[in-house]
Protein backbone atom coordinates (compact mmCIF):
# COMPACT_ATOMS: atom_id res chain seq x y z
CA UNK A 1 0.00 0.00 0.00
CA UNK A 2 0.72 3.49 -0.89
CA UNK A 3 -0.27 6.55 1.11
CA UNK A 4 -0.79 9.13 -1.38
CA UNK A 5 -2.43 11.82 0.38
CA UNK A 6 -4.22 13.54 3.77
CA UNK A 7 -5.90 16.31 3.76
CA UNK A 8 -7.91 17.92 6.83
CA UNK A 9 -9.90 20.85 6.77
CA UNK A 10 -10.79 22.16 10.46
CA UNK A 11 -12.54 24.56 9.66
CA UNK A 12 -15.18 22.06 7.27
CA UNK A 13 -14.08 19.22 9.70
CA UNK A 14 -13.34 17.09 6.71
CA UNK A 15 -10.16 14.77 6.28
CA UNK A 16 -9.57 13.20 3.01
CA UNK A 17 -7.11 10.22 2.76
CA UNK A 18 -6.18 8.51 -0.53
CA UNK A 19 -3.77 5.26 -0.22
CA UNK A 20 -3.24 2.84 -3.24
CA UNK A 21 -3.31 -0.61 -2.97
CA UNK A 22 -1.46 -3.21 -5.25
CA UNK A 23 -4.85 -5.11 -5.68
CA UNK A 24 -7.54 -5.29 -8.32
CA UNK A 25 -10.83 -2.97 -8.34
CA UNK A 26 -13.09 -5.98 -7.38
CA UNK A 27 -10.73 -6.96 -4.51
CA UNK A 28 -10.34 -4.31 -2.77
CA UNK A 29 -14.53 -3.74 -2.54
CA UNK A 30 -14.50 -6.89 -1.85
CA UNK A 31 -13.10 -6.03 1.56
CA UNK A 32 -16.24 -2.99 2.00
CA UNK A 33 -18.73 -5.97 0.37
CA UNK A 34 -17.97 -9.42 2.45
CA UNK A 35 -18.74 -8.75 6.05
CA UNK A 36 -16.50 -11.62 7.06
CA UNK A 37 -13.30 -9.54 5.39
CA UNK A 38 -14.85 -6.07 6.56
CA UNK A 39 -14.58 -7.30 10.08
CA UNK A 40 -11.05 -8.06 10.03
CA UNK A 41 -10.17 -4.39 9.01
CA UNK A 42 -12.38 -2.07 10.98
CA UNK A 43 -11.55 -2.42 14.53
CA UNK A 44 -8.10 -2.76 15.79
CA UNK A 45 -6.99 -6.19 16.55
CA UNK A 46 -7.54 -5.77 20.62
CA UNK A 47 -11.10 -5.09 19.33
CA UNK A 48 -12.19 -7.15 16.68
CA UNK A 49 -15.16 -6.05 15.16
CA UNK A 50 -18.23 -9.05 15.13
CA UNK A 51 -20.60 -7.73 12.24
CA UNK A 52 -24.44 -8.32 13.01
CA UNK A 53 -25.78 -6.51 10.25
CA UNK A 54 -24.44 -5.94 6.88
CA UNK A 55 -27.07 -4.45 4.60
CA UNK A 56 -25.40 -2.28 1.99
CA UNK A 57 -28.06 -0.88 -0.02
CA UNK A 58 -29.21 2.62 -0.46
CA UNK A 59 -31.31 3.32 3.16
CA UNK A 60 -29.61 -0.15 4.67
CA UNK A 61 -28.02 -0.64 7.92
CA UNK A 62 -24.71 -2.37 8.88
CA UNK A 63 -24.56 -3.02 12.43
CA UNK A 64 -21.26 -4.03 14.57
CA UNK A 65 -19.63 -4.89 17.92
CA UNK A 66 -16.42 -4.50 18.82
CA UNK A 67 -15.25 -6.45 21.89
CA UNK A 68 -12.04 -5.49 23.72
CA UNK A 69 -9.56 -7.25 25.82
CA UNK A 70 -12.04 -7.44 29.15
CA UNK A 71 -14.75 -8.84 26.79
CA UNK A 72 -16.44 -5.05 26.65
CA UNK A 73 -18.62 -3.95 24.10
CA UNK A 74 -18.55 -1.69 22.00
CA UNK A 75 -21.32 -1.29 19.45
CA UNK A 76 -21.29 1.03 16.03
CA UNK A 77 -24.05 1.48 12.99
CA UNK A 78 -24.10 2.60 9.49
CA UNK A 79 -27.04 4.30 7.76
CA UNK A 80 -25.84 3.62 4.21
CA UNK A 81 -26.80 6.26 1.99
CA UNK A 82 -25.29 5.17 -1.16
CA UNK A 83 -23.63 1.85 -2.84
CA UNK A 84 -21.69 1.68 -6.32
CA UNK A 85 -20.07 -1.47 -6.61
CA UNK A 86 -17.52 -1.84 -7.24
CA UNK A 87 -16.79 2.10 -7.27
CA UNK A 88 -18.17 3.86 -4.44
CA UNK A 89 -20.01 3.87 -1.08
CA UNK A 90 -21.26 6.65 1.39
CA UNK A 91 -22.59 6.13 4.56
CA UNK A 92 -23.35 7.60 8.19
CA UNK A 93 -21.68 6.20 11.15
CA UNK A 94 -22.14 6.22 14.67
CA UNK A 95 -22.09 4.45 17.83
CA UNK A 96 -24.84 2.99 19.80
CA UNK A 97 -25.56 1.46 23.18
CA UNK A 98 -25.94 -2.03 23.58
CA UNK A 99 -29.33 -2.05 22.65
CA UNK A 100 -28.38 -0.81 19.30
CA UNK A 101 -29.26 2.74 20.27
CA UNK A 102 -27.46 5.63 18.36
CA UNK A 103 -25.49 7.30 21.40
CA UNK A 104 -26.12 11.15 21.39
CA UNK A 105 -22.97 12.31 22.74
CA UNK A 106 -20.57 10.92 20.12
CA UNK A 107 -19.90 12.05 16.49
CA UNK A 108 -22.15 10.81 13.96
CA UNK A 109 -19.52 11.21 10.67
CA UNK A 110 -20.31 10.82 7.60
CA UNK A 111 -17.66 9.46 4.91
CA UNK A 112 -17.49 8.67 1.34
CA UNK A 113 -15.40 5.99 -0.34
CA UNK A 114 -14.18 5.96 -3.84
CA UNK A 115 -12.47 3.44 -5.75
CA UNK A 116 -10.87 3.91 -9.21
CA UNK A 117 -8.50 1.57 -11.25
CA UNK A 118 -5.00 2.90 -11.80
CA UNK A 119 -2.70 1.87 -14.45
CA UNK A 120 -0.72 -1.49 -13.58
CA UNK A 121 -3.28 -3.31 -12.18
CA UNK A 122 -3.75 -1.13 -8.89
CA UNK A 123 -6.40 0.42 -7.29
CA UNK A 124 -6.61 4.10 -5.34
CA UNK A 125 -8.79 4.20 -2.54
CA UNK A 126 -9.88 7.89 -0.92
CA UNK A 127 -11.68 8.20 2.17
CA UNK A 128 -13.83 11.71 2.75
CA UNK A 129 -14.91 12.12 6.26
CA UNK A 130 -16.82 14.59 7.52
CA UNK A 131 -17.62 15.68 11.31
CA UNK A 132 -20.78 17.50 11.66
CA UNK A 133 -20.88 21.22 12.52
CA UNK A 134 -19.07 22.66 14.49
CA UNK A 135 -21.41 23.77 17.04
CA UNK A 136 -22.81 20.34 17.30
CA UNK A 137 -18.78 18.99 17.72
CA UNK A 138 -18.78 22.17 20.10
CA UNK A 139 -21.55 21.11 22.02
CA UNK A 140 -20.72 17.16 22.66
CA UNK A 141 -17.68 18.40 23.72
CA UNK A 142 -18.79 20.69 26.19
CA UNK A 143 -20.77 17.36 27.65
CA UNK A 144 -17.45 15.87 28.21
CA UNK A 145 -15.98 18.96 29.32
CA UNK A 146 -18.58 19.66 32.05
CA UNK A 147 -18.31 16.11 33.70
CA UNK A 148 -14.19 16.46 33.50
CA UNK A 149 -14.05 20.25 34.31
CA UNK A 150 -16.97 19.86 37.27
CA UNK A 151 -14.70 17.10 38.53
CA UNK A 152 -11.73 18.92 38.10
CA UNK A 153 -13.50 21.55 40.27
CA UNK A 154 -14.71 19.53 42.76
CA UNK A 155 -11.37 18.35 43.30
CA UNK A 156 -10.08 21.70 44.17
CA UNK A 157 -13.13 22.48 46.50
CA UNK A 158 -11.83 19.29 48.13
CA UNK A 159 -8.16 20.41 48.13
CA UNK A 160 -8.85 23.46 49.60
CA UNK A 161 -11.45 22.20 52.09
CA UNK A 162 -13.79 25.10 51.00
CA UNK A 163 -16.93 23.51 50.42
CA UNK A 164 -18.25 27.13 49.99
CA UNK A 165 -20.48 26.45 47.06
CA UNK A 166 -22.90 29.10 47.58
CA UNK A 167 -26.02 29.39 46.69
CA UNK B 1 -8.04 23.69 26.98
CA UNK B 2 -6.91 26.85 27.88
CA UNK B 3 -3.41 25.89 28.73
CA UNK B 4 -1.67 24.68 25.25
CA UNK B 5 -0.99 28.63 24.28
CA UNK B 6 0.71 30.06 27.31
CA UNK B 7 3.49 31.43 28.84
CA UNK B 8 3.34 31.30 32.91
CA UNK B 9 1.89 34.78 32.72
CA UNK B 10 -1.65 33.21 32.08
CA UNK B 11 -0.99 29.89 34.12
CA UNK B 12 -0.75 32.50 36.89
CA UNK B 13 -3.96 33.97 36.20
CA UNK B 14 -5.60 30.63 35.33
CA UNK B 15 -4.53 29.44 39.32
CA UNK B 16 -5.26 32.58 40.86
CA UNK B 17 -8.79 32.55 39.22
CA UNK B 18 -9.48 28.97 40.38
CA UNK B 19 -8.65 28.87 44.00
CA UNK B 20 -11.46 31.06 44.69
CA UNK B 21 -14.62 28.93 45.50
CA UNK B 22 -17.21 31.35 44.22
CA UNK B 23 -15.57 32.01 40.57
CA UNK B 24 -15.03 27.76 40.65
CA UNK B 25 -19.06 27.98 41.02
CA UNK B 26 -19.40 30.44 37.81
CA UNK B 27 -17.15 28.34 35.74
CA UNK B 28 -19.20 25.47 36.62
CA UNK B 29 -22.68 27.42 36.21
CA UNK B 30 -21.58 28.67 32.77
CA UNK B 31 -20.36 25.67 31.07
CA UNK B 32 -23.71 24.52 30.03
CA UNK B 33 -24.65 28.07 28.81
CA UNK B 34 -24.85 31.67 28.66
CA UNK B 35 -25.40 33.10 32.51
CA UNK B 36 -26.25 36.95 32.70
CA UNK B 37 -23.98 38.52 35.41
CA UNK B 38 -26.95 39.87 37.39
CA UNK B 39 -28.69 35.97 37.41
CA UNK B 40 -25.02 34.88 38.51
CA UNK B 41 -25.42 37.00 41.03
CA UNK B 42 -28.37 36.19 42.58
CA UNK B 43 -26.65 32.66 43.86
CA UNK B 44 -24.10 34.45 46.16
CA UNK B 45 -24.55 36.18 49.30
CA UNK B 46 -22.42 39.60 47.45
CA UNK B 47 -22.97 42.45 45.71
CA UNK B 48 -23.66 42.51 41.45
CA UNK B 49 -20.03 44.52 41.62
CA UNK B 50 -18.41 42.00 43.64
CA UNK B 51 -19.29 39.39 41.28
CA UNK B 52 -18.64 41.68 38.27
CA UNK B 53 -15.10 41.57 39.70
CA UNK B 54 -14.80 38.18 40.00
CA UNK B 55 -16.06 37.69 36.33
CA UNK B 56 -13.53 40.03 35.67
CA UNK B 57 -10.79 37.87 36.98
CA UNK B 58 -12.06 34.74 35.27
CA UNK B 59 -12.35 36.89 31.50
CA UNK B 60 -8.48 37.79 32.13
CA UNK B 61 -7.57 33.85 32.83
CA UNK B 62 -9.42 32.88 29.36
CA UNK B 63 -11.77 30.97 31.10
CA UNK B 64 -15.02 32.79 30.52
CA UNK B 65 -16.11 35.17 27.85
CA UNK B 66 -18.64 38.18 27.84
CA UNK B 67 -21.22 39.21 25.78
CA UNK B 68 -23.39 41.67 25.62
CA UNK B 69 -26.87 40.79 24.66
CA UNK B 70 -29.17 44.72 25.04
CA UNK B 71 -28.34 45.71 28.51
CA UNK B 72 -27.28 42.17 29.37
CA UNK B 73 -23.88 40.94 29.98
CA UNK B 74 -23.86 37.38 29.52
CA UNK B 75 -21.25 34.90 30.55
CA UNK B 76 -19.86 32.04 29.05
CA UNK B 77 -17.27 29.48 30.08
CA UNK B 78 -14.64 29.44 26.74
CA UNK B 79 -13.76 26.42 25.15
CA UNK B 80 -11.70 26.38 22.45
CA UNK B 81 -13.17 25.01 18.90
CA UNK B 82 -10.23 24.93 16.96
CA UNK B 83 -8.28 23.21 19.50
CA UNK B 84 -11.18 20.71 19.49
CA UNK B 85 -11.40 20.69 15.63
CA UNK B 86 -7.51 20.10 15.17
CA UNK B 87 -7.85 17.35 17.81
CA UNK B 88 -10.78 15.82 15.87
CA UNK B 89 -9.10 15.61 12.86
CA UNK B 90 -5.70 14.30 14.06
CA UNK B 91 -7.83 11.06 15.51
CA UNK B 92 -10.02 10.33 12.88
CA UNK B 93 -6.56 10.47 10.56
CA UNK B 94 -4.98 7.73 13.16
CA UNK B 95 -7.99 5.83 13.36
CA UNK B 96 -7.92 5.82 9.02
CA UNK B 97 -4.06 5.14 8.85
CA UNK B 98 -4.13 1.70 11.16
CA UNK B 99 -7.38 0.66 9.29
CA UNK B 100 -5.60 1.23 5.96
CA UNK B 101 -2.39 -1.13 7.09
CA UNK B 102 -4.74 -4.07 8.26
CA UNK B 103 -6.70 -3.33 4.71
CA UNK B 104 -3.58 -3.92 3.13
CA UNK B 105 -3.10 -7.30 5.23
CA UNK B 106 -6.18 -8.57 4.70
CA UNK B 107 -5.64 -7.61 1.28
CA UNK B 108 -2.69 -9.82 1.17
CA UNK B 109 -4.01 -12.88 3.01
CA UNK B 110 -6.98 -12.78 0.48
CA UNK B 111 -4.25 -12.68 -2.16
CA UNK B 112 -2.27 -16.16 -1.14
CA UNK B 113 -5.82 -17.69 -0.13
CA UNK B 114 -6.72 -17.15 -4.18
CA UNK B 115 -3.52 -18.44 -5.32
CA UNK B 116 -2.32 -20.96 -2.85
Amino acid sequence: MTLKSIQKDAESLTMTITAEFDASIQRVWKLWEDPRQFERWWGPSTYPATVVDHDLIPGGKVSYYMTGPEGDEYWGWWNVIEVDPPSGLEFEDGFADENGKPSPDMPVTRTRVELTEEPGGLTRMSIHTKFPSLEAMEQMAEMGMEEGMTQALGQIDDLLGAGARAG
Amino acid sequence: MVVDKVGEGLADEIFHALADATRRDIVRRAILGDHSVSALAGYYPMSFAAVQKHVAVLERAGLVSKRKCGRRQLVKTEIHTIHIANQLLEEIEAVWRARLERFDEVLAEADQGANP
